[in-house]
């Protein structure tokens, strides 16, 4: 073990990123800063979307302009911000967690990659086309998806549908990847048992897109072609049924929420022992626990669809599969509260990132409960209700939970270590934001008022104009995180290869790691993960090899 | 925090505590399983109590869980804080089998629990008018009319456009684009669409049926209490979506009997169509925004009704 082969990598030139790089750490952050850029752009649109709806009437854009800015808010915050903002994190975290030196396909990880701004071009292009964008929401239900007022082959929809059929096949060669990765590239000594629980969500979300993005891929083709070619797979009056479709894109997309949050509950398992100094409660519980939530994801799309003419027996089978859900759900968060429990909790930013995303989790579940349940269901869905429950998830769980991880392993793969104080305000600035913005469509759901609307009854004004306020609050804590990712990645103060003391192979790499990562030299391990308070090596050789990181560090 | 390693037994002292705390906590959910009620809106279907129970049941249960989970979580917060300068372990606990069964095992029943209640409740839904009943439409139904065998006592005609509701009491020869309703009397809405999903949504009934073109869905309800509910369009519909609304007036046997006359011979006329009006002023007004699937003209009904009079829910 050389110390040339551990010292820090100098920092990557900018063109680096602007490359077909094949390293997967320029990869990750490409894919991170990409989906930055098109999670301001969607938050732009939710901004116009709340500033329509502060006063009942339809007064600030046209509806149409109304019902596409709505669709273009979902679709990219999903499809161009969430998903390939987790896949960054796939990127850093899965090559550098498992000791491997890169992804199993470096050309294939690139490719993947450089579909999403191509797929985000065409999906920005259709606000000019002469249709405008798609206006149909994000499930695009045929048969309104179906209506092309101007008859033109190029329209929104017609891009949104391209676009989507993209995504889904970037998607797939990610998945292909990382599944690979895992299964094939672990360091020598490192068993299934011995994996860090981020790899295990990894493992089972990315099975979730093998598994069931086919489904949705063939729906989308479908609904292609009724949209351009005439068929009728949809079409009523062709005797095609429009109910077809939403069974196609619900097989994917209910799982899809778990490919969204299976990494975040990674995130936070992984998380939770470093800030609580203790190892992770019942680390096998909680693996397998992934992949029975797998199994159960597979298997509830239908609650989607309690009011769409379902039987009664679905409904009640459909019922049931989602309330399973909330017990190997549950099981993770017993798990870390047992983590915190009797710990020596250092509330870092990253930490209150887990503490407020949980927090903002548990509610969310509770909702999800009472939407599985088909007769308050049959009341709220397609309400208010359902919009503030996902908004809970995704941005109260998800986006927290991702903004804990990049506090968290920014140090790691930028070298720098980010400002604590920015990073606390953003903290309170978004929980604050993110409950003031959601909690009020709970009350508006159950008071009746239906979802993509853009005019409203006036009884519902007091709670809009809460949810309104709320999302700019959400809006203005942005600044301060921007303002912290710039300026400690320019000149923040340079970070050791393990600033926060934890245990995991990522933190036996100099910051940033060089680009094949251990090189040649991948220790052999040799204890589980998480082994807070054991005072036992996780590696052979641990101690030379960190004397070596901070001689390095010393030196430089 | 003095007790670096505090007593592994709780004291008696701290025994009250919890159980004082555990107390009150679901004191807390009692009283929100009632503030539950307040809400949702009025209750006027027979539908709506047993909904409204379910949900404040899940309400309660609810709040206990939530108040439980975030309990533990303040009070590591306070009382697991490392000192400052603290840069050493805790006690490296890795699991308790026992407890993880414990945790495992109470949320599966809970959760059964609750199913078990809702699945009772759709039973009880089902009971008290088939939640729907589906079929394709025939020849003699696309222009209007009923095969003999399934003409019900009370129908009502749901038509759903892009973007109007207009409603037909057949055998009456009254339209209408406002829904009257007998007081309880249990009524069966035929559902069609001419035209893209619609969603037949009264929140005040707390019952919802998408409407899917192509084919006719029986929905049979009972109003239980008297006033002006608002009707909404629940499935995204297009440009109008929101402003696809209509106006249900519950009555009593004798007004209602008294409006269908009258409605029977009243002329037809154009019913209520926000959208269509809408429409006219943006073309006029030339206003931008992108090209829009046009509104169907409005329906030629008996009665037009309004949808401007202040509703109860």
């Amino acid at each position: 073990m050389t110390s040339t082969v551990l010292s820090p990598q100098p920092p990557a030139s900018w063109r680096h990123y602007f490359s077909f790089s094949t390293d997967a750490k320029v990869i990750g952050i490409q894919y991170i800063v990409v989906a930055f850029f098109f999670f301001l752009v969607a938050g732009l649109l939710a901004m116009i979307i709340r500033g329509e709806l502060l006063t009942p009437a339809a007064d600030l854009v046209d509806r149409t302009v109304y019902n596409g800015l709505y669709t273009m808010h979902g679709t990219i915050m999903l499809f161009l911000f969430i998903f390939p903002v987790l896949n960054g994190l796939n990127n850093l975290l899965i090559p550098t967690m498992i000791g491997a030196p890169d992804m199993a396909f470096p050309r294939l990880n690139a490719a993947a990659f450089w579909m999403v701004p191509i797929f985000g071009i065409l999906l920005i292009a259709s606000f000019f086309v002469p249709s405008g964008p798609a206006t149909s929401g994000w499930w695009s239900y045929p048969p309104v998806s179906l209506q092309n007022p101007l008859g033109q082959l190029i329209s929104g929809e017609f891009l949104w549908v391209l676009a989507v059929a993209l995504s889904g096949i970037s998607s797939i060669l990610g998945a292909v990847n990382f599944v690979t990765t895992i299964l094939r590239m672990r360091a020598p000594g490192m068993g299934f048992f011995r994996m860090p629980v981020f790899c295990w969500t990894a493992l089972a979300a990315q099975s979730l897109q093998l598994i069931g993005l086919p489904a949705l891929t063939g729906g989308a083709v479908m609904l292609l072609m009724d949209l351009t070619l005439g068929t009728s797979f949809y079409r009523p009056e062709g005797g095609g049924d429009p109910v077809l479709y939403q069974h196609f894109f619900w097989f994917y997309s209910h799982p899809a929420v778990y490919v969204i949050i299976l990494p975040v509950f990674g995130i936070f398992s992984e998380l939770f022992p470093v800030y609580s100094r203790k190892p992770l409660f019942g680390y096998v519980y909680v693996a397998l626990a992934s992949f029975i939530i797998v199994a159960l994801g597979l298997i509830v799309w239908v609650h989607h669809m309690f009011p769409s003419g379902v039987a009664q027996w679905m409904r009640n089978l459909f019922m049931v599969t989602t309330m399973l859900i909330a017990v190997p759900t549950g099981v993770k968060v017993f798990a870390w509260l047992g983590t915190m429990w009797r710990g020596k909790i250092r509330l870092t930013t990253p930490m209150l990132f887990c503490i407020g995303g949980l927090f903002n989790f548990v509610f969310a579940g509770i909702t999800g409960v009472m939407l599985a349940t088909v007769p308050v269901d049959i009341h709220v869905s397609n309400t208010y209700f359902v919009v503030g429950h996902f908004h809970y998830v995704i941005y109260g769980a998800a986006v927290m939970g991702i903004f804990a991880a990049i506090y968290h392993w920014f140090p790691k793969f930028t070298g720098r270590m980010p400002y604590e104080g920015l990073g606390k305000l953003h903290f309170v600035l978004t929980f604050l934001g993110a409950n003031l913005n959601f909690l009020p469509m709970h009350p508006l759901g159950l008071m009746g008022m239906p979802r993509r609307v853009s005019s409203y009854d006036p009884e519902f004004a007091f709670w809009n104009v809460l949810a309104s306020l709320g999302a700019f609050l959400l809006g203005v804590s942005i600044i301060p995180f921007l303002l912290n990712m710039i300026s400690s990645w320019a000149r923040g103060p340079r970070a050791t290869h393990n600033p926060w003391n934890a245990i995991g192979l990522e933190w036996l790499l100099p910051s940033p790691p060089p680009e094949d990562n251990f090189g040649e030299h991948v220790p052999t391990v040799i204890s589980p993960p998480y082994g807070y308070g054991k005072n036992e090596p996780l590696v052979e050789h641990q101690a030379e090899i960190e004397r070596a990181l901070t001689l390095a560090e010393a030196n430089r | 925090m003095s007790s670096s390693s505090p007593d592994r037994r709780l004291g008696g002292v701290s025994l009250i505590a919890l159980a004082v705390w555990i107390g009150l906590v679901v004191a807390i959910s009692i009283w929100m399983a009632g503030q539950a009620q307040h809400w949702l809106p009025v209750q006027a279907s027979n539908a709506a109590p047993l909904v409204d129970g379910l949900f404040r049941f899940e309400t309660g249960v609810g709040t206990f869980v939530f108040l439980g989970v975030i309990s533990v979580m303040a009070w590591t917060m306070l009382v697991h804080r490392a000192e400052k300068y603290d840069e050493s372990d805790a006690e490296p606990i890795e699991g308790n089998t026992r407890l993880e069964v414990i945790w495992t095992v109470i949320p599966l029943v809970l959760v059964m629990a609750i199913a078990w209640y809702a699945i009772q409740v759709n039973t009880e839904l089902g009971v008290l008018g088939p939640m729907e009943h589906i079929h394709p439409l025939n020849a003699q139904e696309e222009r209007g009319g009923y095969p003999t065998d399934r003409l019900p006592p009370e129908q009502v005609d749901v038509i759903a456009r892009q973007w109007s509701w207009e409603f037909g009491y057949p055998g009456r020869n009254v339209s209408s684009t406002e829904l009257h309703l007998e007081l309880d009397r249990p009524v069966t809405f035929r559902l069609v669409s001419e035209d893209v999903l619609h969603g037949f949504y009264i929140p005040a009934f707390r019952l919802k049926q998408d409407v899917i073109p192509g084919r006719a869905i029986d929905f049979t309800l009972t109003p239980t209490r008297l006033g002006r509910y608002r009707l909404r369009d629940s499935q995204f519909s297009g440009t109008w979506f929101a402003a696809n609304q209509a106006d249900v007036v519950v009555e009593s046997a004798e007004e209602h009997a008294s409006w269908l006359k009258q409605g029977a011979a009243a002329p037809l006329q154009s019913g209520l169509s926000p959208a269509a009006n809408e429409y006219a002023e943006r073309q006029t007004a030339g206003r931008s925004g992108w090209p829009t699937v046009v509104p169907a003209p409005p329906p030629q009904v008996n009665v037009p009704g309004s949808s401007s009079l202040p509703h109860d829910a």
